[in-house]
C-alpha cells in the first residue's frame, strides 16, 4: 500500500506534463493531478497507520516514513512548478492592446512560403474573406 | 475566422508537428523572434537551451487588423480555451 501510494504520487506528478497538459480542462487547473495526489496521500496514510498500529502484522514504519516524506516533496515540487514557476513571465506591457492596430509582419509558413499579416487579413478562408485573424503565439520547442 | 500560430520553431519542426497532429491552420516561423519582440512577447531564456521564446499570448484582430481581444495569460500553464476564443470571435463582424 505504501509503495502503491508512492508510485501514485510519482504518476500524479509526471502525468500532468506527459498527458493532462494536452487538454484545456485538465491543463488550466490541474484538478486531475491533485486528485491523484489526494489518492496517493490516502494510501500512504492508510499504509502508515497500519504499520504503526499493527507493527507485528505490517512492516513499513521506516520505509513508509521515507516514502511519505518523498511524496510530500513531489507534491511540493508540483505545486511550485504549476502555481508559482508558471507565473514567472514577462509583463508584456507594450504588447498590442484592444483598439490598437496590430503591427504588420512577414514570416514564413511551414512550406517556407512568405506570408504577411496583411495577406492573412484579406486572403479568403473557405472561399470567403476572413472576419478576422486569431494570432496565437506559443512557446514552441515541440 | 483565420487561426494563425506563431513560434520560434523552424518551419521543418513545425511541419513535422502539424502533420503528426493533423493541424490544418497556418503556422508561421519566427526563428529570430523578431515579430515576437515587436509584439513585446519575448520570454527571455525560457527555451530548453536558454533561447528567447514567445510567452503564450492570443490576439483577435478584425478584418482591418485592429486588436479586438487579447489574452495575456499570467501562467504559461493556463491558456485561452477554445470556448473563450470562439466567444471572442463571435463578437467580431
Amino acid at each position: 500500500m505504501l509503495w502503491v501510494g508512492f508510485a501514485l504520487s510519482l504518476l500524479a506528478f509526471v502525468s500532468y506534463f506527459s498527458f493532462f497538459v494536452q487538454f484545456p480542462w485538465t491543463r488550466n487547473f490541474p484538478w486531475a493531478n491533485l486528485l491523484l495526489f489526494a489518492l496517493a496521500a490516502g494510501l500512504l496514510a492508510m499504509g502508515m497507520r497500519r504499520a504503526f498500529r499493527l507493527p507485528e502484522q505490517y512492516r513499513g514504519k521506516f520505509v513508509g516514513s521515507i516514502l511519505a516524506g518523498l511524496s510530500v516533496l513531489i507534491l511540493g515540487l508540483f505545486v511550485f512548478s504549476i502555481f508559482i514557476g508558471g507565473r514567472r513571465m514577462p509583463a508584456s506591457a507594450a504588447a498590442p492592446h484592444v483598439g490598437a492596430k496590430a503591427p504588420d509582419f512577414t514570416l514564413t509558413d511551414t512550406d517556407n512560403k512568405t506570408v504577411s499579416l496583411a495577406s492573412l487579413l484579406t486572403e479568403p478562408v473557405h472561399g470567403a474573406a476572413p472576419k478576422g485573424v486569431m494570432l496565437v503565439f506559443y512557446r514552441g520547442y515541440w | 475566422m483565420r487561426v494563425v500560430a506563431i513560434s520560434v520553431d523552424p518551419a521543418e519542426t513545425t511541419r513535422n508537428f502539424t502533420h503528426k497532429k493533423g493541424y490544418s491552420f497556418t503556422f508561421l516561423s519566427d526563428p529570430k523572434a523578431e515579430v515576437i519582440r515587436r509584439y513585446d512577447l519575448i520570454h527571455a531564456k525560457a527555451g530548453p537551451d536558454e533561447q528567447d521564446v514567445a510567452r503564450p499570448a492570443e490576439f483577435l484582430l478584425d478584418s482591418t487588423g485592429t486588436v479586438r481581444w487579447v489574452n495575456l495569460t499570467e501562467s504559461y500553464w493556463v491558456r485561452a480555451t477554445p470556448e473563450q476564443m470562439l466567444q471572442a470571435a463571435s463578437a467580431v463582424r
